[in-house]
């Protein structure tokens, strides 16, 4: 998932982590597709670096060895039997999107020249 | 205002109507709503269809549900067909659900009438309901406070009576704080016991739907209503909820229950530490053997929940995004569009939690935040499995401390989080917990006490809230 050359990749512990900079903010939400204005900007990497510089105590615990855990129960792969069933309804669902035409969903231009 | 127990029993021997009942709840919301503020929509047209249709059962001599005729108010993060669902956001402006919520269905099934929808934080981010898009709830007990969040209309709804019971939802503490908070019970079961589904989705491994009540017993019936195996739901455990309402006054005698020492010290304010010692020596007095015990690794819950709960709330986020769904600005291109609609729909603790996630999720930084949470989860889970040893249920404080006042911490993302160190590890655990009030802090607001118990271990748990419920009077 990481590239191991990439000049980003950190595995430093938490604690000795650069604090969160306005440029990495910007860039975090580009990703997220949210525009900021500069006072936001400087509000929430402020924000930002508390709550990282809070979970930083995490250095402190030993995790050698220990499993990571996404969920909490020992269930996986659970699968249903492939048979047709009631779906939602299609006319029902569009009637509640922002635009839809001819049985879609419909967007603007995907490309653009601000794009 | 009579229980919910009291008012299934009444409609069910044809005492009262479902009609009386609900105009009853009807006239207590018209009352006090304009102050509370509990509701984002309160569905009068459609309660009266269904108060109807119950009395028509009555009528023709049933079958009735074990809830035939109470009002309920369900938290807006919950799917209803036909009705308004948002979050508290305006970026689900003008969606109405084609479905309905798995746990909607069960308390439709069982002769319940929604009476709304309720406030909560955007999205169930917060601690306070001041993240609502649509204005605070204020606490019943005194409205220049905080009723608690992120449920807190639902939690509000059943303090000021305007409905015996409703439904939250609980990804970090949503229903246990502003239970607390408003003085009434709040309950977060095992995860997979109710089904997610039609829950609007925050962090997935979390999140967890449960009951508001005012007593214990309500609180119990509502849960094994709505709980139990959901094939819709694929982290829904194949089995049926634990039967905790035939076990409420098995006592604790004999039972082993541990104070949670790390939740008793440091930012735990006296006033509530000493309300949860009285607990302690109650359930000792009842026969329990209570003793302090260490759960050492639930004091990096905080650190490690806000960097899973922001990471699995970004992905899920980013369906918001004006293609199928609510509020869509319009632009020239669809990049822009999606741009402009999220930054206009989503408030700022959304999109707060949206960028710590995404950030904790980037590549280079994955394994040293997100990794490293996991890892934690991990460690917690087996400090609690190493107490659940030597304890059937564990103690604590819900909140560090009673309602606190409007705008007290909004500006401190970190502050307001700071309110979630007691009831946290439960969701990275994926066990249940429940808070009883539990009398009054120096301020004269109300003090929860949580109950926590291992995964499954809900019978315990009751027993135990049962007894400190009775220990009060």
């Amino acid at each position: 998932m990481t590239d191991p050359t990439s000049p980003e990749r950190t595995d430093a512990p938490l604690s000795t982590s650069e604090r969160i900079t306005t440029e990495q903010v910007a860039k975090v939400a580009k990703l997220a597709r949210l525009r900021l204005t500069d006072e936001e900007l400087t509000r929430f990497t402020g924000q930002l670096g508390d709550v990282l510089e809070h979970a930083a105590d995490l250095d402190l615990l030993d995790l050698e060895g220990v499993e990571p855990m996404a969920q909490p129960i020992p269930l996986a792969n659970v699968f249903r039997k492939d048979v047709p069933g009631p779906i939602l309804d299609r006319d029902e669902v569009l009637a509640v999107a922002p635009a839809a035409e001819d049985g879609f969903f419909r967007v603007p231009p995907v490309l653009g020249e601000s794009e | 205002m009579s229980s919910a127990i009291e008012i299934a029993a009444a409609v069910q021997s044809g005492e009262r109507s479902a009609i009386e009942v609900l105009e009853e709840h009807l006239g207590a919301i018209s009352e006090r709503e304009s102050e509370v503020h509990a509701f984002n929509l309160v569905t009068t047209d459609q309660a009266i269809a269904a108060a109807t249709a119950v009395d028509e059962l009555v009528a023709k001599g049933g079958p009735l549900g074990p809830l035939a005729g109470v009002p309920v108010a369900i938290k807006d993060n919950l799917c209803t067909r036909g009705v308004a669902t948002t979050c508290s956001s305006k970026i689900l402006e003008g969606w109405v659900p084609p479905y309905d919520a798995t746990v909607v269905t069960r308390l439709a099934a069982a002769g319940a009438i929604m009476v709304g929808k309720t406030n909560m934080d955007e999205f169930a981010m917060g601690s306070s309901t001041e993240n609502s898009a649509f204005g605070p709830t204020r606490n019943p007990h005194d409205l220049s406070r905080v009723p608690g969040g992120s449920s807190g209309g639902s939690a509000a709804a059943v303090a000021a009576g305007f409905a015996p019971i409703s439904l939250g939802s609980d990804t970090g503490g949503s229903i246990r704080q502003p239970a607390a908070l408003c003085g009434v019970v709040g309950v977060k079961p095992t995860y997979g016991t109710v089904s997610r589904l039609g829950l609007v989705a925050f962090g997935s491994s979390l999140d967890q739907v449960g009951p508001f009540a005012n007593s214990v017993a309500e609180a119990a019936l509502v849960c094994e209503v709505i709980g139990g195996h959901d094939p819709g739901d694929s982290t829904s455990l194949p089995q049926a909820f634990p039967a905790v309402s035939e076990h409420l006054s098995d006592g604790v005698a004999g039972m082993r229950i541990g104070l949670i020492t790390e939740m008793m010290g440091e930012g735990i304010a006296p006033d509530v530490a000493q309300r949860i010692r009285v607990a302690a020596e109650r359930l000792a007095a009842a026969g329990a053997e209570v003793e302090e015990v260490s759960v050492p690794a639930v004091a990096y819950g905080l650190s490690a929940y806000y960097l899973v709960a922001p990471a699995e709330a970004s992905s899920n986020l980013s369906r918001y995004d004006g293609v199928r769904y609510g509020l869509r600005v319009e632009a020239p291109t669809t990049g822009e569009m999606m741009e402009l609609t999220r930054t206009a729909g989503f408030g700022d603790e959304v999109k707060r939690r949206i960028m710590l996630g995404t950030y904790a999720l980037s590549a280079g930084y994955y394994d040293a935040f997100y990794g490293t949470a996991l890892k934690v989860r991990t460690l917690i889970r087996r400090d609690f499995d190493a107490a659940y040893e030597r304890f059937d249920a564990l103690l604590s404080p819900t909140s560090p401390t009673t309602a606190f006042a409007f705008g007290d911490k909004t500006a401190d993302p970190m502050s307001m989080y700071l309110n979630d160190v007691c009831t946290i590890a439960t969701n990275l655990a994926g066990h249940p917990a429940m808070s009883v009030p539990y009398g009054l802090g120096a301020d004269g607001m109300p003090v929860g006490a949580q109950v926590l118990a291992p995964a499954l271990g809900e019978v315990a748990m009751f027993r135990v809230a049962a007894v400190l419920e009775g220990s009060l009077a």
